[in-house]
């Protein structure tokens, strides 16, 4: 059962799983890290407030969100297509989980940054800040910790939508679960795949809360 | 030149179709050197004042002169270079949490675009001042309070101000770390040359530190003047009652009945006559102590007493001019005081 070739094919899979979970985080903080800046800084009580800017990325961040995965993934097929040539595999899989991801990690950045203490940004505008600097250096700075957090959450939940992916031909660990516990009835190989899937969940959680811890220093 | 000039200033805020006046119609200069206090109750639009100084608020009318320029005329980035020559700290401190003291210390420097190697040595400088050398690598969660503000004093020294505001900076820490970061202050005040406003709602952070004091009551500036004179003798509702409310604690003021009460301030020089012993002989009638106590007003110990006088109109009308002879502070205590 667990031959050389089905050995290989985990591995793959492990490699393919953890390439989409990663690429899409980041191209999706690339996306949602300023669509995040932009709500908090935007807002009522923002650095610039601007109802109108606020209204749109507001609307945008919603109705993705209310979008299902699943839909998603299939709605965006010729987008995918027209970006990576194809719409199958896991570098195609990455567009729709980014396209997921962004107004997810805006919501989470934006409301991290809120919670940055409003007396900080006014003394930093009182030392003569421009808004840029209170946004590189004050919000983003003293809000890490909570960004942090909020990272490790996104990647926990794209690595499950990695696997979901792999009902369309998105390839990974979630695809063979499909592939060989659903279509083959083979639930060995499903079982390993899910175990893995729970290791590599533990990991990404257990290390983004390490990490948190490390570089938080309101409680040494 | 004034450092500090406020004209005709008014502040409003917005609240759904109600238009709420914070400040009404506020003049205050402020000279260099001075430590200048603003009193006043909470929702008295003390802070809303503080903040108008570096345009951290702009004001709905009037203008505020900073040196002799108005600062309406200056551009973003003019106001920015402007703000960070008036240093500010604050009641909740707002250290950056996740930066060591040094690093904050250090930040206003960083803003201005200062060498790292330069702003550390500044830094290390100014924490010797705050007396806070040995806390250069810790956090801020690792302080005490007193600690904290004194970091925020060294922060806020960073990028030598001309201004420093103080906005309610005591009123979050205890009576004596509150005296020691008072003392910090008044220190600072005389070597660096620093001009001082201190917003806060104690008389005896006023009493304590201040030369000159103004007392702001439902967003109007109601008295103005040199901390001893208000002190011996307050004209307003609201300067009597800050200067008295501060003793209620002493003597409840329902239990100090008579029908007659004036309060009477005596300075060092008037201490050597018993004044209260020779006003009973002369008239040779009782009068009675509601309230005694001794206070330091700007380094001078000032005695405050609240007397009831005995009944009959002519015999208290006779007290009051015989006190006044005696170059002593007098003023009428009514009931509702």
């Amino acid at each position: 059962m667990f031959d050389q070739k089905v050995i290989e094919m985990i591995l793959v899979g492990i490699k393919d799983t953890l390439y989409m979970t990663l690429v899409s985080t980041f191209f999706g903080y690339v996306l949602g890290l300023p669509m995040g800046i932009i709500l908090n800084v935007t807002r009522k009580e923002g650095l610039r407030p601007n109802r109108i800017i606020y209204g749109i990325g507001d609307f945008i961040c919603n109705i993705v969100r209310s979008v299902p995965f699943l839909i998603l993934l299939i709605l965006l097929i010729p987008f995918t297509k027209f970006v990576v040539g194809k719409s199958y595999g896991s570098t195609a899989t990455i567009v729709p989980l980014v396209i997921c991801a962004a107004p997810y990690i805006a919501r989470v950045v934006e409301s991290s940054l809120n919670e940055v203490d409003a007396g900080v940004i006014e003394a930093a505008k009182a030392m003569g800040a421009s808004n840029l600097q209170i946004i590189f250096k004050v919000l983003l700075v003293e809000a890490r910790v909570s960004l942090l957090t909020g990272a490790t959450i996104t990647t926990g939940i794209l690595l499950g939508y990695s696997a979901m992916s792999g009902t369309v031909g998105g390839g990974g660990l979630g695809d063979i679960a499909v592939r060989y516990g659903y279509y083959r009835w083979q639930a060995d190989i499903m079982i390993v795949t899910v175990v893995l899937l729970i290791i590599i969940f533990q990991l990404i959680q257990n290390f983004g809360t390490a990490l948190a811890r490390f570089i938080d220093h309101r409680k040494h | 030149m004034s450092e500090i000039e406020i004209k005709n200033l008014t502040k409003t805020f917005k609240a759904k179709d109600l238009n709420v006046t914070a400040l009404n119609n506020i003049n205050l200069t402020i000279e260099k050197g001075d430590i200048f206090g603003i009193i006043g109750m909470s929702g008295a639009g003390k802070s809303t004042l503080v903040r108008t100084i570096n345009f951290l608020e702009r004001p709905t009318d009037g203008q505020v002169f900073i040196e002799g320029v108005d600062l309406a005329t200056l551009s973003e980035k003019e106001l920015r270079k402007k703000r960070s020559k008036i240093g500010m700290i604050f009641q909740s401190f707002n250290l950056l949490e996740q930066k060591s003291v040094t690093d904050n210390v250090c930040f206003p420097l960083e803003l201005a675009g200062v060498k790292k190697k330069e702003a550390r040595q500044k830094a290390k400088e100014l924490l010797k001042t705050v007396n806070l050398e040995e806390k250069a690598k810790v956090y801020p969660s690792q302080l005490s309070g007193g600690q904290k503000q004194r970091v925020a004093i060294a922060r806020a020294l960073a990028t030598e101000p001309d201004i420093l505001l103080c906005d309610e900076a005591t009123s979050a820490l205890d009576p004596q770390t509150t005296e020691s970061i008072l003392q910090l202050l008044k220190e600072i005040n005389e070597k660096l040359g620093i001009t001082i406003v201190i917003i806060t709602h104690q008389m005896s952070v006023v009493t304590s530190i201040c030369n000159k004091v103004a007392i702001i009551d439902n967003g109007d500036l109601v008295e103005e003047g040199a901390v001893e004179e208000i002190f011996e003798s307050p004209k307003s509702d609201a300067a009597k009652e800050l200067i008295l409310d501060t003793k209620i604690r002493y003597s409840p003021l329902d239990v100090l009945e008579a029908e007659r009460k004036v309060r009477i301030v005596f300075s060092e020089n008037s201490a050597y006559e018993p004044v209260i012993a020779n006003l009973i002989l002369n008239f040779n009638a009782p009068v009675n102590i509601l309230k005694a106590d001794t206070r330091n007003v700007g380094g001078k110990a000032k005695g405050e007493m609240i007397l009831g006088l005995p009944e009959g109109e002519d015999l208290q009308e006779q007290m009051i001019s015989w006190l006044k002879e005696r170059n002593l502070a007098v003023t009428e205590v009514k009931e509702d005081v």
